[in-house]
């Protein structure tokens, strides 16, 4: 019935011309609808369901909090300035992360394009680098860095540069050798190639080494936070932790994947905009 | 005529760690002012090379190029390509595009400016002129092509190829522009094909070169009895078949011991 109306309201609009095309677009929008529905659903499920078993005492609200005592948790930071003080002390050192990764990853892989022989040398040890669980350098940086957001910010950087480094040069190296001849036959410099060439036909690989890099550079961030911190979500993880606060782990938890759901779909956002520019046609 | 380029005893060899690989060998060969040379031959023989050579984009390991009267050392520009892609950037616009061989050049200024977009105009891409690529069609995007090629008002064009990557019609269509493009341009033309009847169409001489090392094994000026020198009228000519069969009759030998 409710198709029925739907296939009307199309052929009255004039959206449709004939019955069979209000009838295709009906049933496109009532699927549409249903995934929607479903995927609200499982979330209002999701929360109801753990609601019930901490209201209900069914497991220990100790061990597993409650979304109200989450809300509870998230009011009463914000009530003391404390909300937007660690989401942002942590979005920031991530932002900071995942950006200069990108640019400092970016310029090295430029400096190996450039001198391919200097490639040859330092490839192996990129493999090593690479291979390496970047995560047990904590120890030295807050050695070298000290007890403050530069170690966490190093941390972020450590996880996601070599990635970069590695992704960015293959791109750089697999520009289509027909236009490199063609910038040659027109006398072009190495520079000339490399601006006008190489690293604008590059972006859609930097732009995907950076959703990568967003990702990385979370995880790098966070893990620098549970070792140096005094602020941020990742402090506030461990210290609920230590104090057995489970409420504040929980929330730290939800923050924490809002803020990154946000930063992730901005950068495919980017993403998007650049594919649309460099989408290539028939030839 | 006059001389446009002269090819003085060239020969060139690649090295690979596995050996040496002579490419083409002893080439003596002279290309007059607004002629169109077409130069077939079995795969591998060495044609893209020729024209690398030509361009200044790789040395000849011996011998000595001229194109006219001055010796090929690095490209500058004299002589242009068409590859066997478009290759347009797709980041750019078609004008943007046509527009990139005299920006590489520092040649860009209000009035090259100007004659880019006199050319977009007489070859029918105006309205398309703030586009991106992905918006043309095949033959239109090989236009924008062509046209990024004469900008730069090049004395020799190298055709390397250029309509291998299209389908049969599209081929026959564009073979009809480039041709009285260039030809009205009055470029010197040299054109590298394994497309019998495409060299006979287009050009005004085909050179058959032998299986690798590659050495000069006919010259054949092409004379055809036609009204006009497009291409599809070329294809009616009485002798064009007669031509076919003399360059298949010369390839015949290098094809099969390819094949075998």
């Amino acid at each position: 019935m409710l198709r029925q109306t739907l296939r009307n309201y199309y052929l009255s609009t004039g959206q449709a011309q004939t019955i069979g095309h209000a009838s295709y677009l009906a049933h496109a929008l009532l699927h549409r609808l249903r995934t929607r529905i479903t995927q609200l659903a499982i979330l209002l499920g999701f929360f109801g369901t753990w609601e019930a078993v901490a209201h209900y005492r069914l497991m220990d609200v100790f061990l597993i909090s409650s979304p109200s005592r989450v809300w509870q948790t998230i009011l009463w930071l914000y009530a003391d300035g404390l909300l937007f003080w660690h989401v942002g002390v942590t979005t920031l050192e991530t932002i900071v992360g995942f950006v200069s990764g990108t640019i400092i990853g970016t310029f090295t892989a430029a400096l190996l394009w450039w001198w391919p022989s200097l490639f040859e040398i330092v490839d192996p040890y990129l493999i090593v680098l690479n291979s390496l669980p970047k995560i047990v350098l904590g120890p030295l940086f807050i050695i070298w860095f000290g007890t403050g957001y530069v170690t966490i910010i190093a941390m972020a950087l450590a996880i996601s540069l070599i990635t970069t480094i590695i992704v960015v040069h293959s791109g750089f190296s697999h520009v289509d050798t027909l236009r490199l001849k063609l910038a040659r036959s027109f006398g072009a410099t190495k520079w000339q190639t490399f601006l006008v060439i190489v690293l604008p036909g590059s972006f859609p690989t930097i732009v995907s080494a950076l959703k990568v890099n967003v990702g990385l550079s979370w995880v790098g961030v966070i893990v620098g936070e549970f070792l140096v911190s005094r602020a941020g979500l990742g402090y506030l993880a461990i210290y609920g932790g230590q104090v057995l606060n489970m409420h504040l782990v929980m929330t730290s938890v939800m923050l924490l994947a809002v803020a990154a759901t946000v930063m992730y779909q901005a950068v495919a956002l980017l993403e998007q905009k650049v594919m649309a520019i460099h989408q290539v046609g028939q030839s | 005529m006059s001389r446009a380029i002269v090819l003085t005893n060239i020969g060139h060899t690649y090295m690979t760690t596995g050996g040496e690989t002579n490419a083409i060998e002893n080439i003596n060969l002279t290309i007059a002012e607004g002629e169109f040379l077409g130069i077939v031959g079995p795969s591998g023989c060495g044609k893209s090379t020729l024209l690398s050579l030509m361009a200044g984009l790789v040395k000849p390991t011996t011998g000595r190029i001229e194109v006219f009267g001055k010796q090929v050392v690095g490209s500058d520009g004299t002589s242009a390509y068409m590859l066997q892609q478009d290759c347009l950037l797709e980041w750019r616009t078609v004008l943007g595009n046509a527009l990139l061989g005299l920006e590489i050049m520092r040649r860009l200024t209000p009035a090259s400016r100007a004659r880019t977009n006199a050319l977009l105009v007489e070859y029918g891409l105006k309205e398309f002129r703030h586009l991106h690529p992905r918006q043309l069609s095949g033959g239109m995007r090989q236009r924008v092509a062509l046209i990024r090629t004469l900008a730069v008002e090049p004395a020799v064009c190298l055709l390397d190829e250029p309509f291998s990557a299209l389908d049969y019609t599209s081929r026959l269509s564009l073979q009809e522009d480039v041709s009285s493009i260039l030809r009205k341009a009055g470029i010197t033309c040299v054109l590298v094909t394994h497309d019998i009847p495409e060299a006979i169409a287009l050009c005004d001489r085909v050179v058959v070169l032998t299986n690798r090392p590659g050495k000069v094994k006919a010259d054949l000026p092409i004379v055809l009895s036609c009204k006009d020198i497009s291409p599809m009228s070329r294809r009616q000519a009485p002798e064009f078949r007669v031509y076919f069969k003399r360059i298949w009759e010369e390839m015949e030998q290098s094809v099969k011991a390819n094949l075998a």
